[in-house]
């Protein structure tokens, strides 16, 4: 407690603040209490001082609302043409963010932090360019009024009655290097306001007057005097810190704000970020998830409070439990928690007895060392469950649904009537009662207990058919009737609101689970990439679109394929701003809200490994209670990419030795290759030159052997060739139209020399389809399995060729007698250079597989088996489509004699 | 030796001009060598040779190119050479006007078969309606087909196909060519049409359709009706 040295991080995040401000741009705030007070006339006299003392001033945006000494001192400041937006009927002018960043002056002026860009803009908010130009290190002068401060907006609105919707966060005006106040007397101002040098909007002319009050100048001009001592103070102290003067350290305050899905939350998290502020205190702001059903209306309000909160600056929670006050107070707890802000109820007081006595007097009682701020304004300071009494869902055909089963059950009941008692009536419609919450709302439960108790005092209860109770004892019944229908009615909701919930959590837990369960089993990120679209597209009913890094600065210029959505160019930027500043952009949020998608960055240990973009189909937005869900889901994908990004990686590695092997494989086979018939060529030509005239059958014999190591040299360089065609990817395929007895006939003829001492016997099915290949490299394929019978069986031996159709896939078979396929050679007779062991010389091991290459460039497979009764077959399987209609023959014949 | 006819070599390869000189004088050819396209065309004007046998690869001009200035001024036969030629290569040297191709490594017995009939195509036909080639006979007056003297019946397109393919006997027709041709210049690329015409049709001309001898197929260019069937 009395320790005096600076806290260790207080005084890390003062030097991080130095260091930070020592890249970043600089900013300067002109301030000012109201419009017309001369911001803009300082900021300009400012920044020609600057450009006197030789530093590169631009004019980014800067609005002299036609005030000539404003527009004089715009002279020799060079400007960088605003950017223009068609909205609409108009053409709005922005500041050109990239223009300027291109520009890189040192200082820019930027009128109007406060402003709202124009749709399609990078931005939603000015103040958003502002931050990008200080963080590409160019100093900003700006002017921003006091009412246009987040924090105070609302006590702006209590003072003037003016709502502002333009709002600069506080974060930004923390960011501030330095803020000059720009002081005017509100008598001075209103001077001004008559002679028409204050420029206000031809539209907003009488409430500018009222707004221009001297009340109000007054209120206004003390905010904006205080706003700037309280700065004042904060510099003083962040030196302070950085010096190791002792002082009054942070005081070790910590805030809570409880968040409903209110609108009036909105000033509770206000109220609390300017009291957190001036504590210079960490504040959270949490909202208690219970068990009760939410519109869709008030989820969105909730989403809209916590981001605002979120936006001023405080850590969000959202933390599920029955009871709100055990709740906030475990989280109180917890975080080491000082103060409890919450709203003040308006609800009468006699609803809060019924539900066991007020949150706010519990949260007193029960908050023990944590103080307590109570807040006025709030109905539903922490208490959501008001919102569904009644259920606001329940439609009406669920009121005439619950009139309807007690009627029915009424009539059951008369029927009885002569056997049973009126007594056993009530228990048999209470009974009703407590069922129907299974499938009604609240409401219908309500009207259903208050209509059974009704008819049964009217129906049953002595004397029947009026609404006399004539015994004491009956009229306790009654009462007891009633208030164990409302009881157990709302308890059997609250039960079903419960299971709801938990089936939600269950549904949620099970998508994660099976989404990590499928991820474990894919192996490529294409793979990753299209269960992840199909599963977030599941879990959230979007459409999924994801980008993936394509380095470790770089985006990819296209969503994947397997995106459930196409991404234009200006999708495309969102998710590239996602990407390089690793936040969320795009619909529903403050950068480029025009796109139609949401980019999330996809953010995994090592990297990140892209962007994913959901964009839900009904055209809402995600609620606050989903959003955890999507990140833990997003997680799992960025996990699950960069897995395989590594393992791919590591392939890449196994490949890239594989292929080392297979080099030295070709060197050693092609040079062996290449030299054997160079040896024969030159031999036999040699000795022939030396050979004398008489030797015609020598002379024969040798030019013989010189055409046959010719014709294995031509043999080996086209297997070269086509094999560096096929792994070079070159390989274009001229698909035509074929008839599978032409190819067969011409493969037949090229490859008979070749098979002239076997019997090959040749099949083609009659009447075979046309069959779309390209003939040339598929003949290729024939002529290769054929030569390989011919080199691999002996001689004699009958070799089949045949062709049939099988169901929507050609069959083209070759078949021998030969010695068969070793298991070994089973498995590997595709590879490169492989060749069977004690294979004839003169082979390269290539020719096997180019023709499989050749054939998967088809669509279609080749395979090798050795048949039953000894020899091999290989059987090569092309896809068939139905071929295009034929033109109609004339039917005019050439006449037969 | 020297009334035998006029061979201009264009090509740049020493080796391949050698040994066409050899093979072809042995033969009866009187033979004239130029290894570059420009000097080849020169050439050509100045000694009006009977046939023309041009490398692809020349080192100034393409060989296609040189085919499409010869083809500007004489229907002179031109026999093209090329290392490996694709598909495409072929069709566009056909089309060009070439009237055959050879791919190297070729024999010199396959050489001087495709000089014979690119000569013929220069000569004036006899005239003659009635062609005959192996068992084959065709009366493009009479417009009649026998097949071992036994008249066959051909449709109106088959006719027009075979018509086609007598009138260029021994050359290479492409796809596009037989296609625009008989179907009509908007047909060229119904490549499934000619599969299933050409099936038709030898079915009533061959001996053994299975195993064509007359019309032959070019893989992955055309076909070709050969005038002298073994």
């Amino acid at each position: 407690m009395m320790d005096q040295r600076p806290d260790p991080d207080a005084l890390l995040a003062a030097v991080t603040k130095l260091e930070h401000s020592a890249t970043r741009g600089k900013l300067k705030i002109f301030f000012g209490m109201a419009a017309g007070v001369g911001k803009t006339f300082a900021m300009l006299q400012e920044a020609q001082a600057r450009r006197a003392e030789g530093v590169d001033v631009v004019i980014g945006y800067v609005e002299t609302h036609g005030r000539a000494d404003t527009a004089a001192l715009l002279s020799g400041l060079p400007i960088v043409p605003r950017r223009a937006y068609a909205y609409r009927d108009t053409v709005l002018e922005e500041l050109d963010l990239e223009a300027v960043l291109a520009r890189r002056p040192r200082l820019v002026l930027v009128d109007e932090l406060a402003h709202t860009n124009a749709p399609g803009a990078l931005h939603a908010k000015r103040f958003q360019d502002v931050l990008d130009l200080l963080e590409a290190g160019i100093d900003v002068y700006t002017t921003v009024n006091v009412q246009h401060v987040e924090s105070r907006s609302d006590t702006v609105r209590q003072i003037t009655g003016v709502t502002v919707h333009e709002t600069v966060p506080d974060s930004v005006l923390d960011a501030a290097d330095s803020i000059e106040l720009i002081d005017l007397a509100p008598d001075e101002l209103r001077k001004r306001l008559a002679e028409g040098k204050v420029y206000v909007l031809e539209r907003a002319g009488v409430a500018a007057a009222s707004f221009f009050r001297i009340g109000n100048l007054t209120a206004l001009r003390e905010m904006a005097l205080r706003l700037t001592a309280e700065r004042v103070d904060h510099q003083l102290r962040d030196y302070m810190e950085l010096k190791r003067i002792a002082g009054p350290w942070k005081s070790g305050e910590r805030l809570v704000v409880a968040i409903s899905a209110s609108p009036l939350s909105e000033r509770l998290v206000r109220w609390t970020r300017r009291m957190a502020y001036n504590l210079e205190a960490p504040w959270l702001a949490v909202h208690v998830e219970t068990t009760s059903t939410t519109s869709s209306a008030a989820q969105a309000q909730l989403t809209r409070n916590l981001e605002l909160a979120r936006s001023l600056g405080a850590e969000v929670l959202t933390v599920s439990g029955d009871d709100v006050v055990a709740t906030l107070l475990h989280v109180g707890q917890q975080r080491n928690v000082t103060q409890i802000v919450v709203g003040k109820p308006e609800r009468p007081a006699w609803r809060e007895w019924l539900r066991g006595g007020s949150v706010v007097n519990r949260l007193i009682r029960t908050s023990g060392d944590i103080d307590v701020y109570v807040i006025s304004g709030d109905p539903d300071s922490s208490s959501p469950r008001g919102q569904s009494w009644p259920t606001p869902q329940s439609s009406a055909r669920q009121y005439l649904g619950a009139v309807a089963v007690v009627m029915a059950a009424t009539l059951v009941n008369l029927a009885l009537l002569p056997f049973i008692s009126y007594e056993a009536v009530a228990l048999l419609l209470l009974l009703v009662v407590l069922v129907l919450p299974l499938y009604f709302g609240r409401g219908p439960v309500v009207v259903a207990a208050a209509l059974s108790a009704i008819s049964w005092n009217f129906l049953f209860i002595p004397p029947r058919f009026t609404f006399l109770i004539s015994r004491l004892e009956d009229l306790l019944l009654f009462i007891l009737y009633f208030v164990v229908a409302l009881v157990g009615g709302s308890l059997t909701t609250r039960l079903k609101a419960q299971q709801v919930l938990l089936q939600r959590r269950e549904e949620r837990t099970r998508a994660l689970y099976a989404l990590v369960r499928e991820f474990a089993q894919l192996e490529t990120i294409d793979a990753v990439v299209k269960a992840a679209v199909a599963h977030l597209g599941a879990a959230f009913d979007a459409d999924v679109a994801i980008v993936l890094a394509t380095g470790p600065d770089r985006l990819a210029d296209r969503a994947h394929p397997a995106s459930s959505f196409a991404l234009d160019e200006k999708e495309l930027g969102a998710a590239a701003w996602a990407f390089s500043r690793q936040r969320a952009a795009g619909r529903s949020t403050d950068t480029l809200p025009a796109a139609i998608g949401t980019y999330h960055p996809l953010r995994a240990p090592g990297a990140l490994v892209g962007v994913a973009g959901i964009r839900p189909r009904n055209g809402r937005t995600l609620t606050s209670d989903q959003e955890p869900f999507l990140e833990a889901l997003l997680a799992q994908v960025a996990l699950a990419i960069e897995h395989e990004r590594l393992g791919e990686a590591q392939e890449r590695a196994v490949l890239l030795t594989e292929s080392e092997r297979l080099y030295k494989t070709l060197l050693n086979s092609v040079s062996h290759e290449l030299r054997t018939p160079i040896a024969a060529i030159t031999g036999a030509a040699s000795t022939l030159r030396a050979l004398p005239d008489d030797q015609a059958d020598a002379r024969l014999a040798l030019a013989g052997e010189i055409q046959v190591a010719a014709e294995r040299l031509n043999r080996l360089v086209e297997n070269l060739l086509d094999m560096s065609r096929l792994e070079s990817g070159m390989l274009r395929l001229r698909l035509e139209w074929c008839d599978v007895s032409d190819l067969v006939s011409v493969t037949v003829q090229r490859v008979r020399p070749l098979l002239e001492r076997h019997d090959l016997v040749v099949d083609v099915a009659p009447s075979l389809p046309l069959v779309q290949m390209d003939f040339v490299l598929i003949e290729q394929v024939l002529v290769n399995l054929l030569h390989n019978a011919a080199v691999y069986t002996p001689p004699g031996t009958r070799v089949r060729l045949q062709a049939v159709q099988d169901g929507n896939r050609l069959n083209l078979i070759v078949a021998d007698r030969g010695p068969g396929l070793s298991p070994e050679s089973l498995d590997r007779i595709f590879d490169k250079f492989y060749r069977a062991p004690g294979a004839a010389a003169g082979g390269t091991g290539l020719g096997l597989s180019i023709a499989r290459g050749i054939v998967e460039a088809h669509g279609g497979t080749l395979s090798a088996e050795n048949r039953a009764n000894g020899g091999a077959r290989f059987l090569l399987q092309l896809p068939l489509t139905p071929p295009p209609p034929l033109p109609a023959e004339a039917s005019l014949e050439i006449p037969d004699d | 030796m020297t009334d035998g006819p006029l061979v201009l070599v264009i090509d740049d390869e020493i080796q391949i001009r050698r040994l066409l000189r050899i093979s072809l004088e042995t033969n009866g050819y009187r033979v004239h060598e130029t290894a570059r396209g420009v000097d080849g065309l020169a050439e050509a004007a100045r000694l009006r040779p009977d046939l023309v046998v041009l490398d692809l690869g020349l080192p100034d001009l393409d060989g296609l190119e040189v085919l499409r200035r010869l083809r500007e001024w004489t229907q002179v036969p031109v026999l093209v050479l090329s290392v490996r030629a694709s598909e495409e290569e072929k069709i566009a040297l056909l089309d060009a006007g070439a009237d055959d191709y050879l791919t190297k490594p070729f024999g010199v017995g396959e050489l001087l078969a495709r000089l014979r009939t690119a000569a013929r195509h220069n000569q004036p036909a006899g005239e003659s309606p009635v062609i005959e080639i192996g068992s084959l006979r065709v009366d493009l007056e009479k417009r009649r087909v026998w097949r071992d003297d036994v008249a066959v019946t051909l449709s109106n397109t088959e006719y027009s196909l075979l018509r086609l393919f007598v009138r260029h006997a021994g050359k290479v027709l492409t796809h596009s060519q037989i296609l625009r041709e008989v179907w009509g210049p908007g047909y060229a690329e119904e490549v499934h049409y000619l599969r299933v015409y050409v099936a038709n049709l030898r079915k009533k001309i061959e001996q053994d359709p299975g195993n064509p001898t007359l019309l032959m197929t070019e893989p992955g260019v055309g076909y070709r009706l050969t005038t002298d069937p073994s």
